[in-house]
């Protein structure tokens, strides 16, 4: 029961469950204690609501469909295709 | 190789945020593929091929990064700043750090294109550690196992840079968004 008590208070402990469960890592029991300590605590519940919009936030930054994507340096991109051209040429006449 | 160079330097350079690191990667990606080509028995295709050579790579920069001395400073500054966030004793929310309403439609687009713009420089202020497991997990969803092995955490690490991540992110993302829109 103490411990109980103890994540009920406890919003550090709160907000490690609220990670954990967004990633589908939750035990019964913590599923049960992150209920509790939610249904008293709307500070809590602001970063639970805040918590879920960042992740969703950071796969629409990271997933950027390539068209849109950033595009490499042409005078880069010539001189690799040239070094890959050499290359493929060098293992040809290998074999 | 031109269909490929673009996709891969916009995945690399959306992870380690160093244009010209990102282009030595691709670069190293394509020389390793024309070394193991032999290999490459079509079971994948070639992007998906490409891709996972680059990966590895990436991973290999995370694991270059995290050990850095400047960089375990880094951390360790950054777990000092959070340690404020709670109260020592009972672990409530400190008053100056509690989360606060940000006072917008969360679910409007554009609110969300200027969150996301706001977001972008506080993932940029992550130590080089949290930034990795974060993005690892929650954009690439690679199993916390394997997290854990490539950059040599246990499972209890794992989860509190996780928590820790999240923390510092919201806590820099309400402090930039009421400074800038208020």
């Amino acid at each position: 029961m103490n411990k109980l008590k103890g994540i009920i208070y406890n919003c550090r402990q709160a907000t490690f469950l609220i990670e954990k469960k967004q990633l589908g890592s939750l035990t019964l029991r913590e599923k049960l204690e992150l209920r509790i300590h939610l249904t008293g605590c709307s500070v809590c519940r602001v970063f639970q609501r805040q918590s879920i919009l960042i992740n969703r936030l950071v796969r629409g930054l990271f997933h950027i469909p390539p068209a849109a994507g950033a595009k490499l340096d042409p005078t880069f991109s010539n001189k690799l295709q040239a070094r890959i051209d050499e290359e493929l040429k060098k293992n040809k006449d290998f074999l | 190789m031109k269909n490929y160079a673009d996709i891969l330097y916009s995945y690399a350079v959306t992870r380690i945020s160093d244009e010209e690191q990102a282009r030595d990667l691709v670069q190293e990606t394509f020389l390793a593929a024309l070394e193991r080509v032999d290999k490459f028995e079509g079971r994948s295709s070639e992007g998906t091929w490409l891709m996972a050579i680059l990966k590895n790579k990436v991973i290999d920069v995370y694991r270059r990064n995290a050990a850095g001395l400047r960089k375990r400073t880094e951390t360790l500054k950054a777990e000092e700043e959070q340690q404020d966030f709670f109260d020592h004793l009972d672990g409530h929310w400190n008053a100056a750090y509690r989360p606060g309403e940000l006072g917008v439609d969360q679910q409007d687009p554009l609110v969300q294109k200027e969150l996301g713009r706001v977001l972008q420089a506080c993932l940029g202020k992550l130590p080089a550690l949290w930034l990795s497991v974060f993005t690892m997990k929650h954009v690439d969803d690679d199993p916390s196992e394997i997290i854990c092995r490539e950059l040599k955490l246990t499972p209890s690490n794992f989860w509190v840079i996780i928590h820790r991540a999240k923390l510092n992110l919201r806590a820099c993302l309400q402090k930039n968004w009421l400074h800038e829109y208020e």
